[in-house]
């Protein structure tokens, strides 16, 4: 199997949403309680129930044109996914094969090394306290099907399929910006665009602080030396964060 | 959308979106024009005016397959001539004497053509005069979209008027739910048959129908004007059968027209025989007699009803998997209706605002005599059965689990009642209890099996006959209509699904996915009506030869060896019109597309007028009638109130859906997952608006119309703009009507936007004006 | 602000009175020695760089690479939930467009329901309606027994089915025989009833639209609309 990935075409998304209603249905997550905001984009953030979202944005063009942009937001599946490294207890991990960044919820100590490490800020924690994202149902790709969001969409702007083909036929279509493409040793959650990836709000040149990535080996020391990490104390250290990251 | 983004991208096609806001759809059109709601015939009449004066029409297709030359008798006078209404108008009735609307005739009886089209009194050139003022300029000022963009979207429709180049128009209920509702969908045909777009593949005028049924539960009639397959009801005046036949069996002079309803005779007594079985006879007029005859001078439509309920006619009522306290125009009335029945029995899955009125928002139990019933019925994959959907197309759907609880089946719970209704008039007797008694009705004893009424309604022999040369028994299923006899030798509950369910099995759970036209028409994929034929009016995409005017996409084809049609079931096997062939509009008496439509209401053009309730003092075209003349306007004390022209509400108010959510939200409400996405009822309003207001995105706000009121988010967007109608600014605000009280349990969803709107009908259909009415708005 | 390192700081104090951690020290001073001069320089914003870390893994205390080691996950990808379960085909109950769906039935419950790629209308993809149609089935709020509201009554109370089907019967039957109107003014045959009326449904099986008008026009009833009409 070579290395999966899911193709966002924004240019062809209707905000519909399916793809939300989709993955929680298969995923069986839970509803959140939401409210109107002011805006139709719901829920309003990435959540333990919440893997993927469709991200609205009211912007002008240059000829001064009104454009709605619906871009869907999730986790991109680094081809370096710094969550996995820094992941203390190896519950996140990413398939060899596949290139799917995975997880499991057994094992995650809640310690939330990887939300810190995210340069998308993308993992959330389920009510648990486990860590909760897209991981591309690797359940039904493994088993040949595609990922539930992609087999819903109704207009193709998730695509599903090899990584290399998808990028190929990205460029064949004649977008100007592929987005993903060499970001993070390639993402796995590839844009194809028109427009610079800044007019969507994606993460121009995503960055992972490599601190954290050594406070992760640091951590995984002490796992490895049969330390107990107790999951409070380490988070304690993620609290600092803001202090860390500015280093 | 799959297949609009799918042309869009792989041939390139253009989307125009036309709406009061611009939508999810709109951000993907290649063209968006934010038009100021309910003024659609003024931009629809100049374009209609475009065509004709710059000759884009499809000449070909106009001269032969319409009634574009046909000749007007000079009595026959437009909106022109007499100030805004058309000729025979009573202004004390509000009724138009048809009498003039009528063809010269030749001595044969056919009316006179001009092929040239140049004939003064031509349908095309009083078309052309009718909408000779609407000017660009005077659509721009009434609609308020700008005269550059009316020109770009008029010169790319127009532009279709070529045989190898085609438009599809897709609408919804922003066109129909206005007191111009039939008119606006007239002036969308009459600009298609101009363009030579009906019959073609990708063209027609596309109904997006809402419900998942819709389709079926409307060719199964379940409304008071029609029987199953589109026989009208009969009306007291319709004595016996032989009158009913005579009145409505159309005869023609037009020898070229195949006039399918010629064929009605067989359809009434097929269906009688379904009805009645064999107790329906020749002599006596096949229980003819047991159908309810309704009164002809009485309309028993929807807001009908509901104002009879207000006033106190109607003691019983069903509202089977409805919720008319939400979906009804001027929801408050019907609240208070249901408030005035004896009894009301409501079958659904969830509880809702309907069947919980009683301790509904201002309601006193205590002082609400109603009994009320709740029946839970199973979902779609708790049953089996078919439905039908907006391209006529029946497919089956199989049970998946038992229903839940005590839960069951729709067609169970009907077989129930009728059971003990019956048992209650054998044992006691009652009046006229003939037509139950004798109802032809066995559908199993407690488990009803969906597939003896599938039979049913395909039809079947009940006597052993010879129909075209084939020897059919007492019991063997009709190949297709084509066979049903109106001598009581067939049975048939609707002639229009013959042929769904034959001897060879349920076509409509085929799952065929060959496509041999290349056109996605994939003949084997379930069933559609008639006969399969899944283009209506092929025929009119051939040339009088048989060839097909676009010969890359051929709907059909005459292959003149084997003397036959290729493609597509063809609106009849006869040969092309050259050829000694018939016209292509087989349903219609004259045989062609009609631009003409004398049947309507209100005028054989569509007019501009006004909404009801509008932000304008004056019509800008007829300055005599504001609002449709005929427009049906309830009068019931209090409840009954309008805005017309009043400063208190100087808003355009427009409703609609979203994606998210479906009709009155009892479907969608309940899914926590969708209401998640769209979980209160929101108004959309204009930056400039809310800065005139102070109102905020996302504040609560209080919408006000003269019959009622609610709160509402307010989405502050640049979606919507501030209109320059007539010079002046215009603001609109729009809602979705998919909430209500009952649900979610904490009242955190709002209320029904039809809590606002007005119920004054259109004259041909009643169908409510829910899409413009005046509001107010203020900080909550 | 209170140093965010003084918390670390305080936490590896509390730590320090833990065995676990004096094993630890005792097994590596190194590590010991480097938080012991975090904490006399606690005042110091405390530079974690990824550098200091990789000194420290030098030591052999950090054992921890990069690669995987998978034999201490348990894999993620479980059985697949539809693995044996019914497949039956629906056509959506939300709109009129007709998508074909999937629905995976196992032990008389619907597991899950997905797009019918069979289906040339949708080709296996759905709007956000089609795709809840799993919870349409598995809901917690679907009336599950005959309900029944008294007049002047401010509750619904549960009845049997036999009882509220015969309640109706007698209910249709007195209206009807009470109002039924065989002749009209003019004195024509016209036997219907106005008194009673109905509407619905669009979102019924054909084959129930057919028996239910069949059934509504046998009792005489004229009033018989639904949502086609608005």
């Amino acid at each position: 199997m070579a290395r999966k990935a899911l193709l966002i075409t924004p240019e062809l998304c209707i905000g519909c949403r399916s793809c939300q209603v989709a993955c929680k249905s298969w995923n069986q997550l839970p509803a959140e309680k939401t409210k109107n905001r002011g805006t139709h984009e719901n829920p309003p953030d990435l959540s333990g129930s919440t893997y993927n979202k469709i991200h609205f944005i009211e912007t002008t063009d240059a000829f001064g044109n009104l454009k709605w942009l619906f871009v869907s937001q999730r986790c991109r599946h680094c081809g370096d996914p710094a969550c996995v490294q820094v992941c203390p207890v190896h519950a996140l991990q990413q398939d060899k094969e596949t290139g799917i960044v995975f997880y499991d919820k057994s094992i995650c100590i809640g310690c939330r090394a990887c939300s810190y490490a995210c340069p998308f800020n993308i993992p959330r924690y389920d009510e648990n306290g486990k860590i909760s994202k897209c991981h591309m149902c690797i359940d039904r790709v493994k088993a040949g099907l595609e990922p539930a969001c992609a087999k819903a969409c109704p207009t193709g702007a998730i695509r599903f399929g090899d990584r290399d083909e998808l990028i190929a036929q990205a460029k064949k279509e004649g977008f100007k910006y592929i987005y993903g493409e060499k970001e993070r040793g390639g993402l796995g959650v590839i844009y194809a665009l028109n427009e610079p990836p800044k007019v969507y709000q994606l993460v121009e040149n995503p960055k992972v602080s490599e601190d954290v990535l050594a406070l992760g080996e640091l951590l995984r020391g002490l796992v490895k030396k049969g330390i107990p990490v107790d999951a409070s104390i380490v988070r304690k250290f993620l609290g600092s964060k803001e202090t860390l990251v500015r280093v | 959308m799959k297949w609009i983004m799918k042309a869009k991208k792989e041939r390139g096609a253009k989307l125009i979106v036309i709406d009061p806001k611009f939508s999810r759809t709109a951000a993907k059109a290649d063209i968006y024009a934010q038009i100021r709601p309910g003024t659609d015939i003024a931009f629809l009449g100049g374009l209609i005016k475009y065509i004709i004066d710059n000759e884009l029409y499809f000449k070909d297709y106009v001269v032969n397959y319409t009634d574009a030359p046909f000749i007007v008798v000079p009595e026959f006078k437009l909106p022109d001539d007499l100030d805004g209404v058309f000729s025979g108008f009573d202004p004390k009735t509000k009724k138009y004497d048809k009498s003039t609307w009528k063809f010269e005739l030749d001595e044969n009886g056919v009316p006179k053509k001009d092929p040239t089209l140049k004939h003064p009194r031509c349908v095309l050139r009083l078309l052309q005069r009718h909408f000779a003022r609407y000017t660009p300029e005077k659509v721009s000022e009434i609609t308020g979209i700008p005269k550059d963009k009316i020109l770009e979207i008029y010169e790319i429709i127009a532009s279709t008027g070529k045989p190898n180049r085609v438009m599809t128009e897709c609408y919804a209920m922003g066109w129909t739910q206005h007191t111009t509702g039939v008119q606006n969908i007239r002036a969308m045909a009459i600009i298609q048959l101009l363009l030579g777009n009906i019959g073609m593949a990708g063209g027609g005028v596309n109904a997006l129908r809402g419900e998942s049924n819709v389709q079926g539960s409307t060719d199964h009639c379940i409304l008071f004007h029609i029987l199953p397959g589109y026989l009208p009801t009969p009306k007291a005046t319709d004595v016996d059968l032989k009158t009913y036949i005579k009145n409505y069996t159309p005869i023609t002079k037009e020898p070229k027209s195949l006039n399918w309803w010629k064929h009605r005779p067989k359809y009434i007594v097929s269906l009688l025989k379904a009805f009645y079985g064999n107790y329906a006879k020749p002599e006596n007029e096949f229980c003819y007699q047991y159908l309810p005859k309704r009164d002809e001078n009485k309309s028993y439509a929807w807001l009908n009803l509901f104002d009879a309920m207000y006033n106190g006619e109607i003691k019983g009522f069903f509202a089977w998997g409805q919720n008319p306290a939400c979906s009804t125009a001027n929801a408050n009335k019907v609240r208070e209706a249901l408030a005035k029945l004896d009894w009301m029995v409501t079958v659904n899955l969830w509880d809702n605002e309907t069947a919980s009125f009683w301790k509904g928002p201002g309601m006193d139990p205590k002082k609400i005599k109603t009994e009320v019933f709740f029946l839970p019925c199973a979902a779609s994959v708790e049953k089996e059965g078919s439905i039908t959907n907006s391209g006529r197309l029946a497919q089956w759907r199989y049970k998946a689990v038992e229903p839940p609880g005590e839960c069951k089946p729709d067609a169970e719970i009907m077989n129930e009642l009728y059971k003990r209704i019956k048992a209650l008039y054998e044992k006691e007797g009652g009046v006229f209890p003939e037509p139950i008694l004798h109802l032809n009705w066995n559908y199993g004893d407690e488990k009803v099996d969906t597939t003896i009424i599938a039979k049913e309604i395909n039809g079947y022999f009940t006597a052993d006959k010879v129909v075209k040369g084939k020897k059919f028994s007492k019991g063997q299923q009709v190949p297709n209509f084509v066979y049903l006899q109106d001598d009581g030798s067939t049975a048939c509950g609707n002639w229009l699904y013959s042929g769904s369910y034959p001897e060879e099995g349920n076509m409509m759970a085929r799952r065929g996915k060959e496509d041999p036209t290349g056109l996605g028409l994939y003949p084997k994929w379930a069933w559609c009506w008639p006969l399969n034929r899944r283009i209506l009016y092929n025929r009119a995409s051939v040339d009088l030869y048989g060839k097909p005017w676009d010969p890359e996409r051929p709907v059909i084809k005459w292959d003149a060896s084997k003397k036959k049609w290729v493609g597509d079931v063809p609106d009849g096997p006869q040969p092309p019109l050259a050829l000694g062939g018939v016209l292509p509009f087989i349903m219609k008496p004259l045989g062609v597309g009609v631009i003409f439509g004398k049947g309507r209401a209100d005028g054989p053009f569509p007019t501009y007028y006004e909404p009801v309730e509008s932000p304008l003092s004056k019509n800008p075209l007829y300055p005599k009638y504001k609002f449709n003349p005929l427009a049906k306007i309830f009068k019931a004390k209090p409840v009954d109130k309008l805005a017309i022209h009043d400063p208190r509400y100087p808003i355009v108010g427009t409703t609609y859906r979203v994606t998210e959510h479906w009709q009155t939200g009892v479907m969608t409400r309940h899914m926590d997952w969708l209401l998640e996405l769209e979980p209160q009822i929101f108004v959309e309003m204009s930056k400039e608006f809310a800065q005139e207001k102070g109102i905020k995105s996302g504040d609560k706000v209080i919408v006000k119309s003269p019959r009622g009121e609610l709160w509402a988010i307010a989405i502050v967007t640049e979606r919507i703009k501030p209109l320059k109608v007539l010079g002046k600014t215009v603001h609109v605000v729009g809602l979705p009507w998919h909430f209500g009280w009952q649900w979610p349990k904490d009242g955190s969803g709002g209320d029904s936007a039809n809590l606002l709107t007005p119920d004054v009908g259109d004259p041909n259909t009643t169908i409510p004006e829910t899409k413009v009415f005046m509001v107010n708005i203020e900080k909550a | 602000m209170i140093n965010l390192e003084i918390l670390i700081i305080y936490k590896i104090f509390k730590l320090a009175f833990c065995s676990e951690f004096f094993k630890f020290i005792k097994r590596d001073y190194k590590l010991a020695k480097y938080y012991k001069n975090t904490f006399k320089n606690g005042g110091e914003k405390m530079k974690l760089t990824r550098r200091d870390f990789l000194k420290l893994s030098i030591s052999s205390l950090v054992l921890s690479s990069f690669s995987l080691d998978l034999s201490s996950v348990k894999a993620y990808a479980k059985e697949l939930r539809i693995k044996n379960a019914k497949e039956i085909t629906t056509v959506c109950p939300y709109c009129s467009v007709g998508c074909s769906i999937i629905v995976y039935a196992k032990g008389g419950k619907v597991v899950a329901t997905e797009g019918d790629p069979d289906s040339p209308i949708n080709e296996g993809s759905l709007c956000p309606k089609g795709s809840s149609l799993y919870q349409l089935v598995n809901n917690p709020y679907r009336v599950l027994k005959p309900l029944y509201r008294a007049p002047y009554s401010d509750t619904w109370k549960e009845v049997s089915w036999d009882w509220a089907l015969d309640r109706i019967a007698k209910l249709v039957k007195e209206t009807r025989d009470k109002y039924f109107i065989h002749k009209d003014e003019k004195g024509r045959v016209v036997n219907r009833i106005e008194a009673i009326a109905h509407v619905g449904s669009a979102a019924l099986d054909n084959e129930e639209c057919y028996i239910l008008q069949k059934l509504m026009r046998a009792l005489g009833i004229v009033y018989i609309e639904h949502q086609a009409r608005i």
